[in-house]
């Protein structure tokens, strides 16, 4: 068989997993500063899916795309040490305050520039929103089937894959024919670690944009070494109904943001002490909490 | 035109407890709006599913019922759904935040190019002005989750776009019958009509489902860990305290992240809401999307290290110290008082 034309979906989210109390502000707000900036984890299972694929599938590319600010091509970078053959930015103010269904529709755009593609696959969904809704966007906007809480493929052949799904209690093993979309769980293979090999040779690899902003010594490396570039793509580069992105193709708005004060309840203060603890005990049982 | 329409999944050939407890949120917020409620039936084997919806306030049941539409795959159940909501114009749809209404909302939702809000914990009608453009709108669904950051909730609306569409997990929202001889009207949808070949490009070869043997839903007594349990080692501990008195192991998502505890004991906006007559919270600081899975907890009890823990604001009663001292000495005092 010959290769697929993959794209795989990433994006790069604040890591809102053990957020310490130090990311905490005193307003209650997150300090975003204090969070790394990290590969969405399931976007790291859909990718290890994608290079799976390839492995198995000679001549197949995997292509990561993503939506976001110029410090987005980090994670990028990061596929492309893991086995990515590129990556595609797609950065422009234009897409600014995008909620799900404006974001995919630019990712949509932006695939429809490519090559004709076989497969997408994404994550199921990013830890900042827990939506899970970009994927099966990008794929009705494509027109085309979705297969989402993906474990594993099976099998392909030819135009057909066979996958297992996690569904509640179980799992499903779905066929269905490409082009299509694929989102993945986190109970599917953690990825592959960076390839030392890979590492040596892309660590230079960057956007436009972040040559433009450097001033080191590898300025000029990118002359004569294609693969050290890794495409910027704006608003101009996509074919798209301005009026579909960003802000203005964004349905749902926030209308208010409020802290929760908690009701200060007129809660009992305890220590660990044996005493207090046994304390506690006793009333709880006194009192049918627990008996 | 204009009504509250619940998407209604099906489990087992029954309506779902998520879909009654929408029909019921469904039900109050149509009579707020002075409109009807409809309910969207797909699937198989249909006859006489309208008696289970009837009795929940369903002013018009939407019923598509054909061999093909059953186990649920993704595109015939779009298109039948976008097909009624083309016609219906409903302003409000819901769903439940599950594996299939999950799959199937975002794709209607592109479809009709409208908003869909995952995963609410409250949905309210209200009012809404837009300084900017000088527009005032009436009636709007209020769609309001936990947002990313601190205690902090935020309102969604839709103002422009039409359904208003939203997910809300099971649980979150109560069921009640609302007349048990409530009259609706009956809808049969000619299938045929409306699905062509480009919607079954995806088929179900083989399915295995059991139902999950961890369900903390209904449990009396939960003992939550989080975080600060620190390893999954002592998270045996909550397992053996549980036992003890009675009751199940929660987790918070942190912990559940750290693979402390399994996914089905994650309680919270994204995980099951529960309402036990006590909760135990094990080293959980007690962020907004945690509570609000758990604040109409009975009786709280918080176990934190950190005196300014958020979560000790809607305990019952704080206990400053380390969950792995404290549990210990918990369950020694328990066994010597009911000795
Ligand atoms: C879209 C989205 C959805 C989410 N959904 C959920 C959800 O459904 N459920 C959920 O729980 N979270 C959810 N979260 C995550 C939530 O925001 C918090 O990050 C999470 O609840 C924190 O878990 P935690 O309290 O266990 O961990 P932490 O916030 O890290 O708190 C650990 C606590 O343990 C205490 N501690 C540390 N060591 C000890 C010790 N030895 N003894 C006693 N106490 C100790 C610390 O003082 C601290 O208070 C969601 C987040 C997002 C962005």
């Amino acid at each position: 068989m010959k290769g697929l034309k993959i794209v795989v979906l990433a994006k790069q989210v604040p890591d809102t997993r053990n957020v310490g109390k130090d990311a905490m502000k005193a307003d209650g707000t997150v300090n975003r500063a204090a969070l790394p900036a990290i590969f969405n984890p399931e976007d790291l299972n859909a990718l290890e899916l994608a290079l799976n694929i390839k492995d198995s599938n000679p001549g197949t590319t995997v292509t990561v795309l993503t939506m976001g600010p110029g410090r987005a091509a980090e994670i990028l970078r990061e596929a492309i040490y893991r086995g990515a053959d590129n990556g595609v930015l797609l950065t422009d103010r234009a897409f600014a305050g995008a909620d799900t269904l404006a974001t995919s529709y630019a990712l949509s755009r932006a695939i429809a520039k490519m090559d004709k593609v076989d497969l997408i696959i994404a994550g199921r969904q990013a830890i900042d929103g827990d939506t899970a809704q970009v994927g099966p966007q990008v794929a009705e906007k494509l027109n085309i089937p979705q297969i989402t809480y993906a474990e594993e493929v099976i099998s392909i052949k030819k135009e057909k894959l066979t996958v297992k799904r996690r569904i509640e209690g179980g799992i499903e093993i779905v066929e269905g024919k490409m082009p299509c979309v694929i989102t993945v769980n986190n109970s599917a293979p953690d990825c592959r670690p960076r390839n030392v090999r890979r590492l040596m040779k892309y660590k230079h690899a960057t956007t436009v944009s972040e040559r433009q902003e450097t001033d080191d010594d590898y300025i000029g490396m990118q002359n004569g070494r294609e693969y050290l570039d890794i495409p910027e793509w704006t608003v101009n580069n996509i074919e798209a109904d301005i009026i579909q992105l960003g802000l203005s193709g964004s349905p749902t708005k926030v209308k208010q943001i409020e802290s929760v004060v908690f009701a200060a309840k007129e809660s009992k203060k305890l220590t660990d002490s044996d005493k207090d603890i046994d304390w506690l005990m006793k009333e709880l049982i006194s009192n049918h909490t627990l008996g | 035109m204009n009504n509250v329409c619940v998407y209604c999944e099906l489990d087992e050939g029954k309506i779902a407890d998520v879909s009654l407890e929408l029909m019921t949120k469904g039900r109050t917020l149509a009579n707020e709006l002075g409109v009807q409620l409809e309910a969207l039936v797909i699937g198989s084997n249909l006859k006489n599913i309208e008696k289970q919806l009837l009795p929940y306030g369903a002013d018009k049941i939407f019923i598509a019922d054909d061999k093909r539409l059953d186990p649920y795959v993704t595109q015939p159940h779009t298109t039948i759904t976008v097909n009624v909501f083309e016609k219906e114009k409903p302003q409000i749809a819901l769903m439940g935040a599950t594996i299939i209404g999950r799959d199937l909302g975002p794709r209607v939702s592109s479809a009709l190019k409208s908003g869909l809000t995952a995963d609410c914990t409250s949905l309210e009608i209200g009012p809404h002005e837009d300084k900017k453009q000088g527009k005032t709108y009436e009636n709007l669904l209020y769609q309001i989750r936990p947002a990313f950051g601190g205690n902090i909730v935020a309102t969604i609306i839709n103002p422009d776009c039409r359904p208003q569409m939203a997910t809300v997990r099971e649980g979150v929202m109560k069921k009640e019958i609302f007349n048990e001889n409530h009259k609706g009207e009956i809808i049969n949808i000619d299938v045929d009509k409306i699905l062509t070949d480009t919607d079954f490009l995806v088929k179900v070869i083989e399915r295995h489902v059991e139902k999950s043997k961890i369900n903390i839903k209904n449990s009396p007594i939960i003992v939550a860990g989080g975080y600060g349990v620190g390893s999954k080692e002592n998270f045996q501990l909550l397992h053996n305290f549980a036992d003890l008195i009675g009751g199940d192991v929660g987790a918070s998502r942190a912990a559940v992240d750290a693979g402390y505890a399994e996914h089905e004991r994650q309680i919270g906006q994204t995980g099951v809401t529960v309402r036990p007559k006590l909760y135990i919270a094990c080293g959980i600081s007690g962020q907004v999307q945690h509570t609000a899975g758990m604040e109409e907890s009975s009786m709280i009890i918080a176990i934190n290290n950190d005196p300014e823990a958020p979560i000790n604001k809607i305990a019952d009663y704080v206990i400053t110290g380390n969950v792995e001292d404290v549990i210990p000495k918990m369950m020694k005092q328990y066994k010597a008082n009911t000795k």
